[in-house]
């Protein structure tokens, strides 16, 4: 990658968890959350930016920010 | 994010509370959405009433979230475990056809008119002043009663766990969400 230490961002939903409420897709300013049949959120990790509002909002706390290598 | 008009569907909510107030037989039309989450979830296979439409899991994200009344604080791991969010469907449940019971003993003849509404399954709070007679069945009188008794129960039980934790917290253990996101287990599990 071209910035070096630069670390990347991303959601991941405990999705064992989730209760598929739909809040995390509602606040995610990338629109990257999908509510998948009903049962629960998927991210899209190429949309996601790891901003993080969507852990601060989701009403089970099953969202984590990770940073992945690059 | 661009707001849709649904996305102000917490004010339908807030205005149903307080018609309840006035007129106890405006209450008929919360039935509404008892039904419409699970035709949409059994119609579609999603939760779309909860992702876009419920009102009450918006006003709990307005009042939480805008105007700041919760901590936000993460919720206990016990109550978003599923053995808490099924029993407490199922509680739920025994309590709602509990409801019904007492509704048909009005409409059989077999007791009186309770102008009451029952908050958390417990206390019987006195409500005559919202009720100006009927037109219909006595029962339909006691129907309304009884079902905004379940509407402002779960308002209440929304209202605490919003202080204390997230804005949302309510839509963990909400019985319709637990309901819908079964319905669509069920469905997806089907699906190939
Ligand atoms: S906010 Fe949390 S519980 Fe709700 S759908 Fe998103 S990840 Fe699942
Ligand atoms: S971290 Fe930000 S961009 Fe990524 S899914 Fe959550 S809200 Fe969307
Ligand atoms: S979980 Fe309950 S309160 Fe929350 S959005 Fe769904 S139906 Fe509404």
């Amino acid at each position: 990658m071209t910035s070096v230490g630069k670390k990347r961002r991303t959601a991941a939903v405990d999705q064992g968890a989730c209760v598929a409420c739909g809040c995390c897709a509602k606040i995610c300013p990338m629109q990257a959350i999908e509510i998948v049949r009903g049962v629960m959120a998927q991210v899209n990790p190429d949309k996601c930016v790891g901003c993080g509002k969507c852990a601060r909002e989701c009403p089970a706390s099953v969202i984590e920010i990770w940073e992945v290598g690059a | 994010m661009k707001k849709r008009w649904y996305d102000y569907l917490w004010i339908v909510s807030l205005l149903y509370l307080l018609l309840g107030f006035f007129n106890i037989l405006f209450t008929w039309l919360g039935l509404l959405c008892f039904f419409l989450p699970l035709i949409i979830s059994v119609a579609t296979g999603t939760k779309g009433y909860c992702n876009r439409y419920c009102g009450r899991g918006q006003l709990f994200g307005v009042l939480g979230g805008r105007f700041g009344l919760s901590r936000k604080k993460d919720i206990p791991g016990w109550m978003k475990h599923k053995a808490f969010r099924y029993g407490f469907l199922i509680f739920f449940l025994v309590m709602f056809l509990l409801m019904l019971w007492n509704t048909y003993l009005v409409f059989a003849g077999a007791q009186d008119l309770q102008q009451v509404v029952t908050l958390l399954w417990t206390f019987r709070l006195p409500w005559h002043w919202a009720y100006h007679g009927t037109l219909f069945h006595l029962g339909a009188a006691q129907f309304a009663f009884g079902f905004y008794g379940v509407m402002l129960t779960s308002t209440v039980l929304g209202l605490i766990t919003m202080m204390l934790f997230k804005p949302r917290s309510w839509c963990v253990y909400c019985p319709m969400g637990t309901m819908t996101q079964l319905i669509c287990k069920a469905k997806a599990g089907k699906q190939p």
